[in-house]
């Protein structure tokens, strides 16, 4: 394990027209660190984690992959070739799973690494049955995505992401759009790959989950962290009037 | 109504059928190729072939078929165009369902959730990988009904190309009306026709609607 960061992003602002929605953010997670990104609607929270596979380019500010800057300024041929190989190594998950309906379980996970790293058919087969098997869906591989709950639809979307073998994994409020009781077994396939020492940056609503998982949480609020440490420090103790305020109307509902 | 008349002259509207199923067919798989095209245009980050595209379809679609198929049978010959009545018919139509097509062919690409194109993208898939193997896939499924719709348009459309003296089913039930004098009956076998041929392009359509849908 380097000190160097995996994910470093320096002085990060976006703006759209005159409304800023990121306003100079740097933040460094290194190797096998797990950060939490809260705060309210609007903050700016997915806008900065999709800023870091340049879903959502910045205005300015550098974002970079260990020794590879994500969002280099490339003429668009080269800048496509670029993206397309530096996203394979940044797992998404997204909140509405986005998983694809024409195609089943096993097609899922296996469509982009057989299109991208070239296996065949038989290794592909593997990859898929050892993806399924970390996120406990081995017996849903032929089926489809119309098919599943929700929740399975997010371990498939997590073992499609994983399939990739990225170096970092990044969730975009996974489990915002589940019912209750289907958050748990997709925070438990979260919570086996902190144990595994997955690099994981995650945007979520979910306070008990971020304090029981992450090394460090950010809050934000209009663009900008206003607070940012380890848990214990961030929901026992946290420094700024605008956490506490948060923090109080989100906690309130929990435990 | 004179039914032995209908009867005895049937086999000749057959035949006009025909010649109304081959102009349906042929300016049907070009109208289906200009669609495409059309709708690659429009999509294109190319902004002169957005152009292209967008003054194609509002030009076809914002001036009469019957006008386009003289233009092209009366008028060509102008510019050194000279076609076969047949040939400007599947040419004139063919261009002019394709311009609907286009249309259709964008909206459903377009109404192909953005979510996937994201989820694809990020796994790394290039623009044109996910074009191919994610939103063409879901947007085909989209597209085969209002496609259908274009074709029975397209169908209808080929009424048309009477004015250019094609043989076809509305052309042959005006030549008859010239000997029989029985226009009710010469136009009811026409239209008996177009709808027989209608409804068996219709019971297609469903076939491919189901054969493709998602599991």
């Amino acid at each position: 394990m380097t000190d160097r960061p995996i994910i470093d992003i320096r002085n990060a602002a976006k703006s759209y027209g005159s409304l800023e929605v990121l306003k100079d953010i740097s933040l460094q997670v290194k190797r096998g660190q797990i950060v939490a990104i809260i705060g309210p609607s609007g903050s700016g929270k997915s806008t900065l984690l999709r800023a870091i596979n340049d879903l959502d380019p910045l205005t300015s500010g550098e974002v970079w992959l260990e020794d590879t800057q994500v969002n280099k300024a490339l003429p668009t041929r080269q800048y496509e070739a670029h993206i397309n190989a530096v996203r394979q190594n940044i797992g998404m998950v997204f909140q509405h799973f986005n998983l694809f309906p024409h195609l089943n379980v096993r097609d899922n996970i296996t469509l982009a690494p057989k299109m991208l790293k070239g296996i065949s058919k038989t290794e592909a087969d593997a990859l898929a049955v050892e993806q399924l098997n970390k996120v406990g869906l081995l017996d849903r591989i032929d089926y489809y995505p119309s098919q599943l709950s929700g929740g399975q639809k997010q371990r498939v979307a997590i073992a499609r992401a994983l399939a990739m073998k990225p170096k970092v994994m990044l969730f975009d409020e996974a489990t915002s759009a589940l019912d209750p009781e289907l958050v748990e077994e997709v925070n438990l396939v979260m919570k086996q790959l902190a144990e595994e020492h997955m690099t994981m940056i995650i945007v979520t609503h979910e306070m008990g989950f971020a304090q029981d998982v992450c090394d460090r949480v950010l809050f934000m609020d209009q663009g900008v962290v206003v607070e940012e440490g380890p848990p214990e420090v961030i929901f026992k103790n946290p420094a700024n009037e605008r956490t506490r305020n948060f923090l109080r109307k989100h906690l309130k509902g929990q435990n | 109504m004179d039914t032995d008349l209908m009867i005895r002259i049937f086999p000749f509207f057959l035949k006009a059928a025909w010649v109304t199923i081959q102009l349906s067919l042929l300016s049907g798989a070009m109208g289906l190729m200009c669609g495409a095209l059309g709708a690659a245009a429009r999509l294109s980050r190319s902004p002169a072939l957005r152009f292209i595209g967008a003054t194609y379809v509002s030009v076809i679609r914002g001036t009469p078929a019957l006008i386009q198929v003289f233009i092209l049978y009366f008028g060509g010959p102008q510019v050194g165009i000279q076609l076969e009545a047949f040939e400007a018919g599947v040419l004139a139509l063919g261009f002019n369902i394709g311009a609907y097509m286009t249309e259709t062919m964008r909206g459903a690409i377009i109404s192909v959730d953005r979510g996937q194109n994201e989820a694809a993208r990020t796994l790394g898939l290039s623009r044109f990988e996910t074009f191919r193997s994610v939103t063409l896939p879901q947007a085909l499924r989209l597209m085969i009904r209002p496609l259908g719709v274009n074709i029975n348009a397209l169908i209808k459309g080929t009424a048309l190309v009477a004015a250019i003296s094609v043989v076809e089913l509305t052309y042959t039930a005006q030549r008859y009306i010239g000997s029989t004098y029985k226009p009710f009956e010469m136009f009811l076998l026409a239209g008996l026709l177009y709808m027989a041929i209608i409804y068996v392009t219709g019971l297609g359509v469903n076939w491919l609607d189901r054969r493709a849908a998602l599991k």
